[in-house]
């Protein structure tokens, strides 16, 4: 399809969600806390185009700026940004399991607690190597295992290197769950609870919201968020400067603080990604432990006893022994 | 149609089983049927809840259904396989449980499927599978797989059914005359003349060549589900020709404990003779071989290669903490048990063979759940989650409900079909008791020469 057809079609959906997010928010007033605050009509009339196809003009004051919504086509979600190559690169010496990219990320993308789309794990190489944190997210592979079992398309390759779910696709067969060798997939088991404002908005899959029982669903980079020009989440959260995330075909990586370019960073510190042998090609590179910024046990120590259990194995053997 | 007078004895003997329903089989119908309920319970349960209400989780993503669908379609490529090689071979002591190894594969192409859409979250988009197929998805070969082979063995069942059907319209059965018109309908006229007959011949060779080939094609592609994955276990070459064994493997065991069923309830020791039992038992006892040198191969190579999540998963499976028992229950019962009860002469008798066979069928399905689940439990990378019902699967009740009601409709399958057509086939039926190796009767080898040279 042509980049024009694309943009046409991205800007009637993108009217038509618009419409449809207003019209509910402002006929139902479900979005309690945005249209309940009236505002003042500034006199300036938008057309929209309403669900059942109608032009409709409504006072601008009536629109409002809606995180999560949709601002793409679900083609356009599908094809990916044109001319990235999304990257990430995570310093595995600077991490202290400060866990703020977890929580960032559950925040952003309404996950409940318990299910994590990215996580930190504790590894410990062989036995007499050191224990270093490990975040893990979707590495988004070049090869990934999981679109190629998919039986529907509702997981995807995008051009600009993400790979995606449409839940609205997904018949929850659980095959990409099983395919993955990293264990990044997730599975609604049960109704998702869905907090007031984002139960009615449209989904798309580049947002990811709402969640879907019986569907499958992990990191996604956080394109709507790409698209604004702004970092995920998680990269924003770390207070370490863990994460960087950029572009490879721009070769630029930002972790917050600081911009570099991707390929001297790979080269100066050794960047590897994980697993190489599975031929998967991830597009997250990891840094090894080295000059580690804080030793291991401070990630460990705070933890609440709950978390503390998850890695009690590999800090404390001897307890688990007994 | 006309039958000559062995062939004419077997049907009046089996005649009342067609004619009369009886107590027994009201009770058992009944008793299956609340299995059923209890099924359909525990799967309105599922769609309205969620996939919560199972004990799968994001790490054992499948569990007992997945198993249920492999053993269960496994049987179904089996009966397809052995009816298929003994109609092209003409094996006469095949002939009289011919159709209780079609009547297997249909029934267990209707219950397997039922269980991988159990696995499925939204029943509401199955339609996705069609609408937008993915090629390269080994779940859309199995798609197309499965729906191929359906209508395969619905067609081999039904050629093969045809000379009966036109014996039991002729018969003027007792009982419900929408009966009598369905075999009327589906005998399609057929009178045993020699167009009709060359026809059948024909269609019905045809059907077993494509039919075994098939059985071999689409169990590998049930096998590249898992063989086609990164998982330690899975990721293997020798899954495609292990499941085909497997599938050919349980399903002699099945159609040996159905045979010794029958055998007993309509009291066909005439025709389900111990000869046949002795062979299939021989049969089960090369295939248990060849299944166990399958099993050493896989473990001995993870084993001795010794690669990290190799010998992790071989850990698991043989640790008497985790797996070890089951391990060795699977390969004791599975494999064992049955070489010995056929190899000694003292327990090669039908009873033992029964026995070792139903064992050994329970014993396959113990080693499906062992190629599914420890797998599904061995992560590349540690869990480290402390929600123990993510960590290691347990299954919960509706999914043994869901369970015990495929195995209910699977019996109740066959109590049904058991109701509309003869266990042992009747036209085209020979004598042959090779234990006194007397001569044919001259009117039998006619038959034999016009099944093998029609018209």
């Amino acid at each position: 399809m042509k980049q024009e057809e694309i943009n046409e079609q991205g800007r009637r959906d993108f009217l038509k969600t618009a419409a449809i997010a207003t019209i509910a928010a402002t006929a139902c007033g479900s979005l309690a806390c945005s249209c309940s605050s009236k505002k003042a009509a500034t006199g300036d009339k938008v057309k929209l185009l309403s669900p059942e196809g109608e032009i409709v003009e409504i006072d601008s004051s009536y629109l409002n700026h809606q995180e999560h919504m949709a601002i793409v086509s679900k083609l356009e979600a599908r094809e990916g940004i044109a001319g990235k190559k999304f990257v990430m690169v995570v310093d595995l010496a600077r991490c202290k399991n400060a866990r703020k990219c977890i929580s960032a990320c559950q925040k952003w993308h309404y996950r409940p607690e318990e299910t994590e789309w990215l996580t930190v794990k504790l590894l410990k190489d062989s036995d007499k190597a050191a224990p270093y944190w490990f975040p893990k997210q979707c590495f988004h592979c070049d090869n990934p295992p999981c679109v190629k079992v998919c039986p529907v398309d509702a997981t995807f390759k995008r051009q600009d290197g993400l790979v995606l779910i449409d839940n609205n696709r997904c018949i929850g067969c659980k095959f990409c769950m099983a395919a993955c060798p990293y264990s990044t997939r997730v599975f609604n088991w049960d109704e998702p609870e869905l907090s007031l404002d984002i139960r009615d908005l449209a989904y798309n899959p580049e947002t990811g919201i709402p969640a879907k029982v019986g569907t499958v669903e992990k990191c996604d980079f956080c394109p709507d968020r790409a698209r604004e020009g702004l970092l995920p989440p998680c990269v924003e959260a770390c207070p370490n400067g863990v994460f960087y995330f950029g572009d490879e075909n721009e070769d630029a990586v930002c972790n917050g603080e600081e911009t570099v370019s991707f390929t001297q960073l790979i080269k100066d510190k050794g960047g590897y990604r994980y697993m190489e042998e599975l031929g998967t090609k991830p597009r997250v590179y990891y840094l090894p432990p080295k000059d580690r910024q804080f030793p291991v046990e401070r990630g460990y120590e705070d933890l609440d006893s709950n978390l503390k259990k998850r890695f009690e194995s590999v800090m404390e053997p001897d307890k688990q022994k007994d | 149609m006309e039958l000559n007078s062995y062939q004419q004895k077997a049907f009046q003997h089996q005649r009342p089983f067609l004619e009369k329903f009886g107590k027994l089989n009201w009770l058992l119908t009944f008793f299956f049927l609340v299995w059923i309920a209890g099924g359909a319970y525990a799967l309105y349960l599922q769609i309205a809840k969620g996939h919560g209400v199972t004990g799968m989780r994001d790490n054992v993503v499948w569990g007992l259904f997945i198993v249920n669908f492999i053993f269960f379609i496994g049987l179904s490529y089996a009966g397809a396989i052995i009816a298929g090689v003994l109609h092209l071979l003409k094996v006469p002591w095949g002939k009289p449980f011919i159709r209780l190894a079609q009547m297997m594969t249909i029934i267990s192409v209707i219950v397997g499927p039922i269980f991988i859409l159990l696995c499925v979250g939204r029943f509401d988009r199955l339609h996705h599978l069609f609408i937008y197929p993915r090629i390269q998805s080994p779940m859309t070969w199995d798609v197309m797989a499965v729906v191929t082979f359906f209508a395969g063995a619905v067609l081999f069942l039904y050629l093969a059914l045809i000379k009966d059907l036109a014996v039991y319209r002729d018969a003027g059965l007792k009982g419900p005359k929408w009966r009598q018109k369905l075999y009327k309908f589906f005998a399609l006229g057929y009178r045993g003349g020699a167009s009709q007959k060359r026809h059948l011949i024909i269609s019905q060779n045809l059907m077993a060549i494509i039919m075994i080939p098939l059985s071999i094609i689409v169990a590998s592609i049930l096998s590249w589900i898992f063989g086609m994955t990164l998982r330690p276990g899975w990721h293997s070459t020798i899954f495609g020709p292990y499941f085909v064994l497997g599938a050919l493997y349980s399903g002699t065991g099945v159609l040996i404990v159905a045979m010794w069923y029958y055998r007993r309830s309509h009291k066909l020791d005439q025709y389900l003779t111990d000869q046949i039992f002795r062979y299939m038992g021989y049969a089960m006892m090369v295939l248990a071989a060849a299944y166990g040198y399958f099993t050493f191969s896989e473990y001995f190579t993870g084993w001795f290669g010794s690669e990290k999540w190799d010998s992790e998963l071989i850990h698991k499976l043989f640790s008497p903490g985790e797996y070890g028992w089951w391990t060795l229950f699977a390969n004791l019962a599975g494999i064992v048990f049955p070489i010995l009860v056929v190899a000694i002469p003292a327990t090669r008798k039908t009873n033992w063979i029964t026995a070792a066979a139903l064992i050994m069928v329970l014993a396959m399905w113990v080693k499906r759940y062992l190629i599914i689940v420890p797998t599904l439990e061995s992560t590349l990378l540690p869990m480290q989650d402390t929600r123990t019902e993510y960590v290691k699967y347990s299954a919960t009740w509706p999914e043994w409900l869901l369970t015990g009601a495929g195995l209910a409709s699977f019996f109740l399958f066959f109590l049904l079909m058991s109701k509309f057509v003869t266990i042992v086939p009747v036209s085209g039926l020979e004598e042959t008791d090779h234990t006194h190796k007397h001569v044919k009767a001259p009117e039998l080898s006619n038959t034999t020469k016009e099944d093998i040279q029609p018209a």
